[in-house]
């Protein structure tokens, strides 16, 4: 959707100039109205200021804020190769130019959303929830809604949106502050120049905005992220031929029992399915942030002939009413039908997407000759431990020290880099395996790992690393 | 200059603006395309390499099934000599179905099946067939594309002149792979 990535950038640029009016606007007028001209110039300036320090704040890491704040942890191609080639997948299909990071979410309701305003700070995060309950065909679908709304720059859209908004409110608290505990007795300096009537102007319009103007903008964003989800619907379908995928899984998702407890009414919109109202039904106002999802699941499963763009326009006509593409885009869409189900089951197990959680947060895993796994936070204190099912005690996997008299030209370059003496992990398994630094940190090694060594990020000790001879 | 002369120049600088536009729009989406169309050649190759670590490991549990292993490797070794387009096309898919007979086959044996090195290497097959699926989809969705804009009224008029040719879709001439594998006993 070419024409909307363009109508995206313009639509965000004229965002930027029409909020920052409003904002200027409430600074101005609230300003006239305590000391007339000069006050009009410090509240100008006090609004300026308040949005350029949110824009710094949204240029320089606002992800991160989102992305710690939901507690999400970063995912390396090892922890979940199918996860990773689905969102590639997904890319390939798109033409999206970059690869997003990966998160995950420790969570039971499944639900994903996308970040990010520029392509090194793009992500998409999914919930353990979504993982373990979607099989392949739902889970393809969500994630090509959160690549389409990467693709569409939905996401570097509504972030803009959510500064604004927070912006203006956070001025018109200011000038409700002021104008409550500082009355209007105050305007002495006013008409200097005859230009009152201009003030006043001023002034009411900057009031009215410090009123209304949170309200306004509130709309403004929730109106919208709702048009966008449909948007990205329609474009998931497309990039994966089968709409059916997107729909059980919105199924799925509405009838979590839990929401997400970090979710507020601000973050909400970023998901794929309003974390929220869970257990109820949302109330399809124009105060909500997404569009009612059986609604979303009745346009979905209304295309029945093909899985394109006008195919969905066609169903979101008959399923609801009105019009959703623009025309231009309608007319370079070609008939593409729908694909039959690939009838995979899904990627991962719950089992096994705890240990990628656990791996994910650091801890180690300790498997027991009983069958039993245990998992140790990092930096445990001892180097052994009982097994709480068998009382064995086993010891846990750390790297020795090297034997001096070993490799003697690895030993000078590994030395010379480092100026320690090298550390050696021979290992035991082909899957993943738990190993102790000397400085107590646990790390882990994937099957896919096949370098001879590597550095402990804590300490940054090169550690080298023994593999066994794979088999075949 | 009165104001029909200043109409006319305005209605001149909007028409040539216009015609920049249109212009380096083509110039864009020809680009994705070539960008789309490398896409599944990165695709393809990603496949050929994976191929003899997968030989490899099943040659260790199933040593007797000679005849399959060297199909695969011969299709693979086709695959990436040929040259012309529609010859590349045709190597494919003979090797899709060498890798489709290679893979029914180690069903047969529940010891590799269990190895996390072959487990690894399906899921990267399997993925990067799905890779070649998606970048020949994008690519067809790009073409359409292209040609509709080049073949519209307005920009029709200088398309040619600038050599903004119609291009041609990827097609599946294999009716056999257009169809979801299905595996019976």
């Amino acid at each position: 959707m070419w024409e909307q990535i363009r109508a995206n950038q313009f639509r965000s640029a004229a965002l930027i100039v029409v909020m920052a009016a409003v904002l200027g606007l409430i600074g101005y007028g609230v300003g006239t109205l305590f000391s007339g001209q000069d006050g009009a110039v410090l509240g100008l300036g006090v609004a300026l200021t308040v949005w350029g320090v949110l824009m710094i704040v949204y240029g320089n890491g606002a992800e991160s804020i989102l992305l710690n704040h939901a507690t999400a942890r970063e995912l390396q191609r090892d922890d979940s190769p199918r996860l990773f080639n689905i969102v590639d997948e997904m890319r390939l299909a798109s033409g999206l130019e970059f690869m997003p990071r990966i998160f995950l979410i420790d969570a039971s309701m499944p639900n994903a959303f996308a970040v990010g305003h520029t392509p090194q700070t793009s992500a998409i995060a999914v919930t353990t929830g979504l993982m373990y309950r979607l099989d392949r065909d739902e889970l393809e679908g969500v994630i090509g809604h959160e690549i389409a709304h990467l693709k569409n720059r939905d996401t570097q859209f509504l972030m803009l949106a959510a500064v604004m908004l927070g912006s203006i409110v956070i001025l018109s608290e200011i000038a409700k502050q002021m104008l409550w505990l500082g009355g209007r007795g105050r305007s002495r300096n006013e008409s200097r120049n005859g230009d009152g009537n201009a003030q006043a102007l001023f002034a009411v319009l900057g009031i009215v905005l410090a009123i209304l103007g949170p309200l306004m903008a509130q709309l403004l964003y929730f109106a919208c992220s709702r048009k966008r989800e449909f948007l990205a619907d329609a474009c998931s379908a497309q990039y994966t031929r089968y709409p059916e995928g997107l729909a059980s899984a919105l199924e799925k998702i509405s009838q979590s029992p839990v929401g997400l407890e970090f979710a507020s009414q601000a973050t909400a919109p970023m998901f794929i399915v309003s974390p929220l109202y869970v257990g109820r039904e949302e109330p399809n106002s124009v105060f909500s942030s997404h569009p009612s999802t059986a609604e979303r699941i009745r346009v979905l499963r209304a295309m029945e002939s093909g899985s394109s763009l006008t195919d969905y326009e066609a169903a979101y006509h008959r399923a609801k009413g009105g019009a959703l593409i623009g025309s231009q885009s309608l007319q370079k869409a070609a008939a593409q039908p729908i694909r039959p189900p690939s009838n995979e089951g899904p990627i991962t197990t719950s089992r096994e997407i705890r240990q990628t959680v656990c791996r994910a947060n650091g801890y180690m895993t300790v498997k027991c000759d009983c069958g039993l796994e245990m998992n140790l936070p990092e930096r445990f204190p001892d180097n052994d431990i009982r097994c709480i099912r068998c009382g064995k005690v086993l010891e846990l996997p750390t790297v020795q020290q090297r034997d001096a008299q070993a490799q003697a030209a690895q030993k000078k370059t590994v030395e010379a880099a480092t100026g320690a003496p090298p550390l050696l992990y021979t290992r035991r398994t082909q899957g993943w395996e738990s190993v102790r630094c000397a400085c107590g940190r646990t790390l882990q090694i994937g099957p896919g790992f096949v370098a001879p060594y590597f550095k402990c990020p804590s300490c940054g000790r090169v550690i080298e690393i023994n593999n066994l001879q794979r088999s075949a | 200059m009165g104001t029909i002369g200043l109409v006319l120049l305005a209605v001149v600088v909007i028409a040539f603006l216009w015609v920049i536009g249109s212009y380096n729009g083509l110039v864009r989406l020809r680009n994705q395309l070539e960008n789309a169309w490398a896409q599944i050649d990165v695709q393809l190759k990603r496949r050929h390499d994976l191929i003899p670590n997968l030989v490899e490991t099943v040659k260790g549990y199933a040593a007797h099934e000679r005849g399959t292993l060297e199909a695969v490797t011969q299709a693979r070794n086709a695959a990436m000599n040929a040259k012309s387009v529609a010859d590349r096309a045709q190597a494919e898919n003979v090797l899709t179905g060498a890798l489709k007979s290679l893979f029914a086959v180690a069903e047969a044996y529940p010891e590799l099946k269990a190895n996390q090195n072959f487990l690894a290497l399906q899921e990267e097959l399997t993925s990067t067939e799905n890779k070649v699926a998606f970048s020949r989809q994008f690519y067809n969705d790009t073409v359409m594309t292209y040609n509709t804009r080049i073949e519209v009224f307005p920009t029709n008029v200088f398309a040619s002149m600038f050599g903004f040719g119609r291009r041609d879709f990827f097609e599946v001439k294999d009716e056999a792979e257009r169809e979801a594998p299905k595996v019976t006993f």
